[in-house]
Order: C-alpha cells, then structure tokens, then sequence
C-alpha cells in the first residue's frame, strides 16, 4: 500500500448530504475483475450527461478541480454499499483524502485500506473548509497526518483525530494481512480450542 | 458474579483472538459468503503475494448479481458480466471453495442461500463483501458487510481486524396492526433514527413486535440494518430460530444439534446488559410504509403526502430533500396513494424469500395487473422458486399478469437485463431507493411485497389495508 504522510493539493467542494456508493460508482462499473482504471467512472452520473458528455458545471469537470487530490463532502458521505469500487475509483482519481462531518462504516474502512485518508471535521470546520474548496485553483489544502492538521490557504490550521493503529499502518504503508498473519499461533490456537468447545462448527 | 452481558459482547468475547494495545480487536471468523463481484480483486491479491485460503470450507461462493433472471439456457449477452462468473468459478476451483453454479438448484441471493442452507448459525461471526449481510444477524449471529480487502483479509486468515463497536438496542412494543408487515417496521424505524442514526453502532432488535415475527421477518429487518447506517443488526435465538435450522443441510446433525442448541440458549443477552443508546418504537402506531424520496430515511405512512422541503430546513436537508423530489418527479402535497407506478419488483434478499411470496400471492390472486404496468417476480433462490411451485404460487403471478423469473438480485440493483428505464416509478421490495440504483434516471419507492403487488394491480401506490 501506498504511504500517506503529508498530501498538499486542490480540494474540490461536492456540497451534498448523504453521497451514497451508487452514486460514487454506479453498479454498471462494478462489472470489473480489476482495481484500476475506475478513475473515469467516479461520480459518474453527476459527471457526465446521458451521451456520455461531460457536465460542464460540475465540480470535477472544471479545469480549476480537474487535478483536485482532496474532497470536501457534506454529512454520511460513502453510505450504501459495501463495494470498494468507491475507493478505488477516488484513489484512480487521484482523490487521496476525504473530508466531511461523518462517514458510512464500511466506505470509512474501505479508505484506509486502500491508502486513503477519511477525515472527520466539525460541521463549523467543514462549512470552512467547504469555502476555501471554493476557490477554485486557490483552494489548496495541505493534510499532515502526522501532525493530524489541514492547514487552509490562509494558513489556519484544524487538527482532526484518527485512530492509532490506522494512522501508524498508512504513514508506513503496512498491509494488514502481513500484520495478521504473524499472528498464525494465536489463530491456530482459537481453532484448536473451538473444535474442542463448538464442535458442530 | 460476572458482569451482565449483551448478546453482541457474548459472540464478541468468543471470537477474540487477539487484542491490541490500541483496543483493535483480531476476531475469528466462522462464516463466509462470497460472490462474483467484490471477490476478484481478493483472490487477485491472493494469487499475487503467494498466499493461500486458510479454511476454504469456512467460504461458500454463489453467484447472484449479474445472474440473468429468464433465458438461462442461452449465453449471456454481456461479456463484461460473463468473465465477472467466469472469474468467479476459475477462483472456487484453484482455491477450493464450495461452489453452488447457476444452474445448480441451490443458487440464489447470498444472504438468502446461507439461512436456507443452514450455513447461518446463531451465535457464529459471519461476514461477506456485502452490505446486506447484516440480514444473517436475524439468527442472532454478528454478520457484517466488509470490503473487498477485507475478504482478502478473510480468505488469508480467518479473521477480521476490527474496532469494537458501540451497541444499540431498539425495543418494538406492542404489535404490528393487521396490514403491517416487517418490512413497514424497518422502514419505520429508519424514518425515525435516520440513515446515519447507527453508524459505529451494532444494533440489537427486541420487544414483542420482533419476537412476534418470523425468521424471514426478522432477516427482513436485520437486513435492512445497514440502511439505518449500523453494519451489523441482531435479534436473540429462540425456538423459532432452532425450528428454522433443524434438518436443514449444513445444519448441525443429531446429537450435535442438540449440543448447538444448549449453547444457543446462553446467547441471548442477560438481564441487566446495557447499551450505549436505547431506542423505543411504538409498534401498534405504525402503518404500511412507503419511500418518496431517494434515501431510505425519506420514508412516510402511505396514508401521508410527499413534504415539503422547507420542513426540513431545521435538520440542513432542505436542499437534499427539494433534489430527492426534482429527481423523483414528485410535488410536494401530493398525496402518496396518487403516485402512479409503472413498473413492480418484487424480490431481493430484503424479501424473495418463500413468506414473501406467499404475501404477494395472496394479494395477486385473482386480480390483474394494471395495463400500464410491468411487473415481475424474482424469487430469492432456487429453491424458493420451487417451493412457490410446489405451492402453485408461480401459476397465481402468471395469471395475474407478472412476470415469473429465475433466482437472483435482479432489478434490485440492476447489474444484468432487469432495469428501470428514466422517469419510470417502481413499486418495489428492495432495500435502496438511491438515485440510479434500479437503472439510471428510474424512481424507485420502497414497501413491502403485498403492497408492491397491489400497486401492480392499481397502477398507483394504495394503502395495502384498503384493499377489499
Ligand atoms: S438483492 Fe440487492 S441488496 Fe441484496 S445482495 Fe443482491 S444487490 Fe445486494
């Protein structure tokens, strides 16, 4: 997995509630045996017309966010589905974090295992926030997960809170399964101990 | 004495194989479904850093949501969809993992297949790389929807890493009105705590109304869980639960169900056992709900009217809520039995099982589907089809104009042929109402099978209790 220490880039305002993981990729797009090459299809239907054309007002299709690496969402961003096809095509993207007021479980996982960074904000931080994504090509932001800050293109600061152990596991890149599995005594013995008390498994 | 204990912190406590400092929790897992979409790039990665399956037999694959629903004997026409199958059946074989094929009796929804199959037990962690797998929790079981890394995770080592949720539980009171079905419950009560209302939360159903209920009732409300933001839903086992698993074939056998059963006793959870947050729901206050909206909170008794935006403006949705109804084409104050309906779903894993059809037959019998109106039946596996026909239900639908198909998710998210076109409103028993979900532009409102059925007949929404 790709590390993630420090991310400096436009962040792109998508000022609606509840984004669910069919709109963030539509199911015609989860036909896929790949990980990649899902960037295109991100947003679909807010991006492009029936035809295939792009919308020229949306967010993502103007030149000044065409690059964003950040987005800026309302609340319950990623509910829905459990598809990772969401992260990955914000990843394909280009997109490496995301910042709203709170996220869907599953999508808020499928994030980190994927190198990307789900934030969670104040509602006060993210009308902030939303604003200085505003600016078009102004609207750069810089995410330091060590220092746990975003610092605005004014230069003000918020800091944000994450879990340790995922923390620790994006800045060095740590696949999780490698972690698990040098863990193998202690599943053996949880097998070896259940045989014995549920033997109907 | 030892500490009283939830039913989730009992199955918790003895999937614990590991706690690290931080409080990340190492759980085994006893169950897996997989299926041909979010499982290729996990068996990708697999192949690609040389690791194996630990405990195939642990994993049941099925194929369900690219599946065709009618002329299976021909090659499918999406290639796309096609090696999606293909893959899946290439993955089975090399890693060895139980395999039920389309053609195979047995095939259907994942989360329809594991219950009837007894491969869902009580007291088991079950996962699948599927957000409705919440539905197994019904056998008061913590079933989980996961990522496609997550299954990666699973297949290498039988085993999650996860966060320790917070609990919830949600007391039904009373009884459900005549007319009433689960699904109107769950609707009801995620009109009430909201889409995002149990995120970070495990919930846990109790009360009269749900003991009240069906085993296929239950995993209708389990199921939809997820919808109300919780990835988990769970409902204590009790003589329904064991009536349900005997004799069914991956069920424990004599004697050892017998054991099962005595553990299964000691699951529910103990007097005294406290949650984070505590809910109360009034069932004899609701009625036959009905979706306007495009998020399963936007949700009202079919006896109201489509709302207004601006009464929304306190909770800031009054922008989410004046684009649900352009999308929806929709004013507000129209009332909900005047929406007209053009197409009808009656399946999925939130209600293709057999009680489902049986509701929707009873209401389909002897009446006609409304002439603008297509409607079809898809039962949730194929052996829900075949009990329907053993019961003559399939000639009931037939007769009355609907469309009888094979097993699978179908139009409830609309992977294969089955789609809503734009503008068309469908009268459906799925789970999502999202913008696009039952193809692109299509209006999707949610209820349960007898008042899809009905609106069928109608050609607009009715409340199901008016019907003579
Ligand atoms: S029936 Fe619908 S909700 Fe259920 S598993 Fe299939 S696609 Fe998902």
């Amino acid at each position: 997995m790709e590390k993630f220490t420090q991310l400096r880039g436009v962040a792109a305002p998508l000022d609606m509630v509840n984004v669910d993981t069919d709109l963030i990729i539509p199911k015609q797009h989860l036909k896929t045996i790949e990980r990649t090459g899902l960037g295109k299809y991100l947003l679909d239907e807010l991006r492009y017309n029936e035809d295939g054309s792009e919308k020229e007002d949306f967010v993502l299709n103007q030149p000044a966010y065409r690059d964003a690496k950040i987005l800026v969402a309302g609340d319950n961003f990623g509910c829905g589905s459990s598809r990772e096809h969401a992260p990955w095509a914000i990843d394909d993207f280009g997109i490496r974090c995301v910042i709203s007021t709170s996220f869907a479980d599953i999508f808020f996982n499928n994030c980190f295992k994927n190198g990307i960074l789900p934030i969670v904000v104040s509602p006060e931080d993210l009308e902030k926030l939303m604003d200085d994504a505003g600016r078009g090509s102004n609207a750069v932001l810089t995410v330091d997960l060590e220092a746990q800050e975003i610092t605005g293109p004014d230069g003000g600061t918020i800091s944000f809170d994450v879990d340790q152990f995922r923390k620790h596991c994006l800045i060095n890149g740590l696949d999780d399964i490698g972690l698990t599995m040098e863990k193998e005594n202690k599943i053996t013995d949880f097998e070896a101990k259940r045989a014995q008390s549920q033997p109907w498994l | 004495m030892t500490q009283p204990r939830t039913l989730f912190q009992k199955i918790w406590d003895s999937h614990l194989v590991d706690t690290q400092d931080d409080g990340t929790c190492l759980i085994y897992i006893d169950r897996h479904l997989t299926h041909e979409v979010t499982s290729p790039q996990a068996f990708e990665g697999l192949r690609k850093t040389g690791r194996k399956v630990r405990a195939p037999e642990k994993t049941l694959a099925v194929p369900d949501h690219n599946v065709p629903t009618k002329d299976r004997h021909l090659p499918i026409e999406d290639d796309i969809a096609q090696l999606q199958l293909d893959t899946l059946e290439k993955n089975v074989r090399e890693f060895g993992i139980p395999y039920y094929p389309m053609d195979d009796i047995r095939q259907g929804i994942v989360h329809i297949v594991g219950p009837e199959q007894g491969f869902t037990l009580p007291g088991m962690t079950i996962v699948c790389g599927d957000s409705h797998t919440a539905t197994h929790g019904a056998f008061g079981s913590i079933a989980m929807g996961i990522g496609t890394s997550e299954v990666e995770h699973v297949l290498a080592t039988q085993t999650l890493l996860q966060a320790v949720p917070k609990t919830m539980r949600i007391t039904v009171n009373g009884k459900l009105q005549p007319g009433v079905e689960s699904k109107d419950l769950v609707l009801a009560i995620i009109g009430q705590i909201g889409t995002a209302g149990g995120t970070g939360y495990v919930i846990e159903y109790a009360g009269e109304a749900i003991r009240d209920l069906s085993m296929e009732g239950r995993m209708t409300v389990c199921n939809m869980t997820i919808e109300g933001g919780a990835r988990a839903g769970l409902i204590a086992p009790d003589e329904k639960t064991y009536d349900y698993i005997k004799g069914r074939p991956m069920a424990p056998k004599a004697g050892a169900y017998e054991q099962a059963v005595e553990y299964w006793k000691t699951l529910p959870s103990d007097e005294g056992a406290v949650y984070d947050t505590e809910v109360v729901v009034d069932a004899t206050k609701i009625e036959p709900y009905v979706t306007w909206g495009t998020s399963p909170e936007e949700v009202g008794p079919v006896s109201g009217s489509v709302p207004d935006p601006a009464d929304f403006a306190a909770q800031g949705k009054e922008a989410k809520i004046q684009r649900s109804l352009e999308y929806m084409g929709l004013t507000a104050g129209t009332k909900i039995t005047d929406i007209p309906i053009d197409r009808a779903f009656v399946g999925s894993c939130t209600n293709g099982r057999i009680e489902d059809m049986r509701a929707a037959a009873a209401v389909a019998k002897g009446r006609k589907v409304a002439d603008r109106v297509s409607a079809m039946i898809v039962p949730g596996s194929g052996l829900v089809k075949e009990q329907a026909e053993q019961e003559g239900l399939d000639k009931i639908f037939i007769e009355a104009g609907f469309e009888w198909r094979e097993a699978g998710c179908s139009m409830c998210l609309a992977m294969n042929a089955d789609r809503l076109e734009t503008g068309e409103h469908c009268a459906s028993t799925s789970n999502r109402n999202f913008e696009g979900r039952q193809g692109r532009g299509g209006r999707t409102h949610l209820m349960s099978p007898a008042m899809a059925v009905a609106a069928a007949i109608a050609g607009h929404i009715v409340d199901i209790r008016d019907l003579d």
